[in-house]
């Protein structure tokens, strides 16, 4: 019997179908893939059967064996791969031994393996390309094609296509293979794993809040490899953490944004307009990931950089409820953090909280700190500085570092909010 | 699956080698490793070089051969050395080759054997 969905089903009804489609989808590919090694030739024996499960299940509801339906409609597609076949005589009887153990395992009463974890750990192998294991991820895992992938990551649709068969020939030449890695370095390929779904999910590393529009991402499709990561991992704080993360800053989208269109930032944020069930959603995986942390025999000692930044963003959004936001609690969770992962924009990041906790002065102590170098080009920085200048009553100095801010920011709605910044500086400047 | 292991080294490195002070701690972390590798059965093949110094490079240039003094290309890390092992995957490759001791080293997968061998 098929799952009955409502033919005129609004866009929900929709992103289920697509959903369980794409879950089905990374399911065969990734046991096609890892029994071939060739993911390019499983992708291209289950272009078709995909297409069509986009098409008909949205009106005949998602079958009750989709592995077996899209098998099924793969079929002709690898029989005439089969005849074919010349320059990939090598693949193709393993693709179609494959296949039929695919079938077999589709009919039989227990569910169909699940080998996208094997699948994940291998797209983001430190043999493959940094740049390229987000976007491998979101072709292999939910089928994504190359040209949508490049415009989430401003490519062009070419070049993702030519980094992506690189990649997948990497796979296929160099002997690279389907596994969860040894405990004794799962810690660190796991990062690689939780790294790429963040990239995935566009806000990039230092980029919280989402204004820059160059790395926009694909975020609803990050989520969902967060979501499958997580139901494969459920005990690891960390993937939990980043899931809880990435659903914190999904709560805020619309808020981002006021009626003009205007940047607006997290603190004048109208609570009003975040996401409830996200921000529900976040807090148990958060609890979830704290109770998976330091006690006795848990894999992580102590919290990571990932359960770090949710529990900061968790913070935030208590605001909702208490309508302040507790600084001193952020500040600390900053220090954490900054052990666990000193970047730049943690950094920035914790002289922002320390400055709003315990005065302007301490915070601008901490970005004085900084290496010059490092901070030179990097924008939030400038509209920290210029920020905690104003309040510091230094107003040329902050003056010049508002241009410096502008001059940096590619957002033209947050510039828009910087200019208005410094306009506001100049009158109080001329008032003097 | 058969990997090459490229052995690259620096001048200094190379200089090493035949150093009276230095060349005990040099082949004293290489010799263990070589030993390692040929105890586990996975040695198809493998040799030193002789210092970049000595190499001679022939180019083909407008249909004749150019013979030139020197390696093929000048960059400050050269060939050293290189092993070809055969082991199940890559991830066993790059296990031995993080055991190298020396500068760097890449992993390279053999092209298949064909049957016209």
């Amino acid at each position: 019997m098929n799952v009955a969905i409502d033919a005129h089903g609004g866009p929900d009804t929709h992103r289920a179908v697509e959903r369980a489609a794409r879950e089905s989808y990374g399911r065969l590919l990734a046991f096609l893939a890892s029994r071939t090694r060739d993911v390019e030739a499983a992708e291209d024996a289950l272009a078709d059967a995909f297409t069509a499960a986009l098409t008909a299940w949205p009106r005949t509801g998602v079958p009750e064996k989709p592995e077996a339906w899209l098998l099924t409609a793969a079929r002709r597609r690898l029989i005439d791969a089969a005849r074919r076949a010349g320059a990939e005589a090598r693949v193709l009887p393993v693709l179609l031994d494959a296949s039929g153990e695919a079938e077999r395992t589709a009919a039989a009463a227990s569910p169909f393996p699940d080998e996208r974890l094997e699948l994940l750990f291998l797209c983001a192998h430190p043999a493959i390309d940094e740049a390229v294991r987000a976007p491998l991820m979101l072709q292999t895992v939910l089928g994504l094609d190359a040209s949508r992938i490049a415009s989430a990551f401003l490519a062009k649709p070419s070049t993702m296509g030519q980094r992506l068969s690189r990649a997948k020939a990497k796979i296929r030449d160099a002997g690279m293979h389907f596994e969860v890695p040894a405990v004794a370095v799962l810690p660190e390929r796991l990062g690689a794993v939780l790294q790429a779904i963040y990239a995935a999910y566009g806000s990039g590393w230092e980029d919280l809040d989402g204004a820059d529009p160059r790395r926009r991402g694909l975020a609803a499709e990050a989520i969902e490899v967060g979501r499958v990561l997580h139901r494969l991992l459920p005990a690891e704080p960390e993937v939990s953490g980043l899931l809880a993360l990435i659903l914190y800053c999904e709560a805020r989208r619309s808020a981002r944004r006021d009626a003009a269109g205007t940047y607006v930032p997290l603190s004048e944020q109208d609570v009003t307009r975040w996401s409830r069930p996200m921000i529900i959603e976040a807090e148990g995986l958060l609890s979830e990931a704290a109770r998976a942390t330091g006690g006795p025999g848990r894999s992580e000692p102590e919290p990571g950089r990932f359960q770090l930044e949710a529990a900061i963003q968790s913070v935030h959004a208590r605001r909702a409820v208490t309508g302040a936001t507790d600084w001193e609690a952020i500040a600390l969770l900053y220090e954490g953090l900054a052990r666990a992962a000193p970047t730049v924009g943690v950094l920035v990041g914790r002289a922002a909280a320390v400055a709003e906790a315990h005065g302007p002065a301490r915070g601008w102590a901490l970005l004085e700190e900084l290496p010059r170098d490092a901070v030179e080009r990097y924008q939030p920085y400038w509209a920290l500085a210029a920020y905690l200048l104003t309040r510091l009553g230094r107003l040329e100095d902050a003056a010049r570092a508002y241009e410096r801010a502008i001059g940096l920011c590619e957002d033209p709605s947050a510039r828009e909010y910087l200019v208005g910044q410094r306009r506001a500086l100049a009158v109080q400047q001329s008032g003097r | 699956m058969e990997y090459s292991l490229l052995f690259y080294q620096g001048p200094e490195d190379f200089a090493a080698r035949t150093d009276p002070v230095k060349r005990q701690a040099f082949w004293g972390a290489f010799l263990p490793y070589m030993k390692a590798l040929k105890a586990a059965g996975v040695v198809v093949a493998g040799a030193g070089l002789e210092p970049p110094g000595t190499a001679t490079t022939l180019r083909l240039k407008d249909g004749k051969r150019l013979v030139q003094d020197g390696p093929c290309a000048e960059t400050k890390e050269q060939l050293a050395g290189f092993f070809v092992i055969d082991v199940p995957n890559l991830d066993a490759a790059l296990e031995w080759a993080a055991r190298y001791p020396g500068r760097a080293v890449e992993v390279r997968p053999n092209l298949p054997r064909t049957q016209e061998e």
